[in-house]
């Protein structure tokens, strides 16, 4: 776990400011310990996403919110897709064909 | 380690402003946390991120073309630590905040290429989860296209040519009996690999047009065909059209509209067994569009055989 203090020292961009405002908009949700505010491993590397799309890019505040939801949006349909694959996957080769037959067909095209 | 000027794609005189509107179009383009399915994103983010240390610094630059440091030189190392993008903990097989809690797909459906082939066009993976090798060298990215394609093209199949935004023109070939939404791949006409890998692979989607007349059921052709009362009455032979050109068609005397006829084989050819399906013709009886006095003279005096009451069921 890292405290806030700490983790605006590890990002020499990230103002503690626009940390606070994430914080307060939902865009990163850390824990509390005691009166200490905490950041997991992930909750870092999501501070680092945001300070890549606010300052490197220069991401508008507002739209910043609107990245963070399609992206959120984006790794939900990734780990829906994922469970839903390991399930197929799973399933007799009978099972997997019927699935195959009904998706729209890939395949080569002649040459 | 490579030039970082030749990384960002800037020449040696490029203004502050030039080497951080370059640094930014990269980030867009590769940074891993958005960009989940490109396994090569992070590697290449971290060549242009370290590039990006060097020369968005105005001393550390200096120092470089001055040749005080050389282009591993970056004394300070970037603050992402290995492995710690977001996408690491998000897109994490079984992991994340995930409500899901997913399992890892594994290689599941790599028994059917095609399945294979679903699956890395939904995670965007370069040529079947190929891991980039030593240095830079990956697989070139998949380019996916949207083709509309005619019925009859579609169900005789064709040759198009699709042209890239480079100017570029891209030959394909159409099968016969190519379905609404199916995906075509052209192996290695995607985007060129990076550092002598090879290039990705192009997909092309196809949109199937409806047509004026024909309707299609899988290897089936339907079409509603009009007949006149005469024929309908009396039976004819007349012309049909198919999807290879027009056909003779018996209308049994006394067909009603509704009336399906079966013209066999007529249909589309089916890829896997190379069997026609067949064309389904319903006849449609249509009375004359002008003033038959001699038709309206006959039916007052006509008198049925057998009485007939066709709504009966619905008046009951």
């Amino acid at each position: 776990m890292t405290r806030l203090e700490d983790l605006v020292a590890a990002i020499a961009a990230l103002q503690r400011a626009d940390l606070e405002r994430w914080i307060g908009e939902a865009l990163v949700s850390p824990q509390r310990e005691g009166e200490a505010v905490v950041f997991s491993d992930m909750d870092c590397a999501r501070v680092r996403l945001l300070c890549t799309l606010r300052y490197d890019l220069e991401i508008d505040h507002d739209a910043l919110a609107v990245v963070m939801s399609l992206t959120d949006q984006l790794y939900d349909a990734r780990r829906k897709l994922r469970a839903l694959s390991a399930a197929v996957a799973r399933q007799d080769a009978a099972v997997r064909d019927a699935i195959l037959a009904a998706l729209p067909p890939v395949e080569d095209a002649a040459p | 380690m490579k030039d970082p000027y030749e990384t960002l794609g800037v020449t040696k005189t490029a203004t502050d402003k030039e080497i951080r509107d370059a640094f930014k179009k990269l980030t867009r383009k590769l940074h891993p946390d958005l960009h989940p399915g490109d396994k090569t994103a992070e590697e290449k983010f971290k060549a242009i991120s370290v590039a990006y240390d060097l020369l968005g610094d105005k001393e550390k630059r200096r120092r470089f073309d001055a040749g005080e440091i050389d282009a591993s030189g970056a004394e300070r190392p970037p603050e992402q630590p290995s492995g710690r993008f977001y996408r690491d903990y998000a897109d994490a097989p079984g992991a994340g905040w995930g409500r899901e809690g997913g399992h890892a797909a594994q290689d599941g459906f790599a028994s059917r290429e095609e399945f294979e082939a679903f699956l890395n066009q939904m995670f965007g993976g370069a040529g079947g989860g190929q891991r980039a090798r030593a240095g830079f060298a990956a697989p070139g990215a998949d380019m996916s296209y949207t083709l509309s394609v005619s019925f009859l093209d579609a169900a005789n199949g064709a040759q198009r040519t699709i042209m890239l935004p480079d100017g570029k023109g891209l030959k394909v070939t159409i099968p016969e009996g190519a379905e609404d939404g199916q995906t075509l791949r052209l192996k290695g006409q995607g985007g060129p690999g990076y550092d002598g890998g090879p290039p990705g692979d192009a997909y092309i989607t196809l949109r199937v047009e409806p047509h004026a007349f024909f309707r299609r059921r899988d290897d089936d052709i339907h079409l509603e065909l009009p007949v006149t009362l005469r024929e309908a009455v009396l039976g004819a032979k007349i012309e049909a059209p198919t999807i290879a050109g027009p056909v003779t068609l018996t209308v049994p005397k006394g067909s009603n509209t509704g009336a399906t006829l079966r013209l066999r084989g007529r249909g589309v050819r089916n890829r896997r067994t190379g069997q026609r399906g067949h064309q389904f013709v319903t006849l449609k009886v249509v009375l004359p569009t002008t003033d038959e006095p001699a038709l309206a003279a006959f039916l007052e005096g006509w008198r049925p055989a057998a009485p007939q009451d066709p709504r009966r069921e619905m008046l009951k």
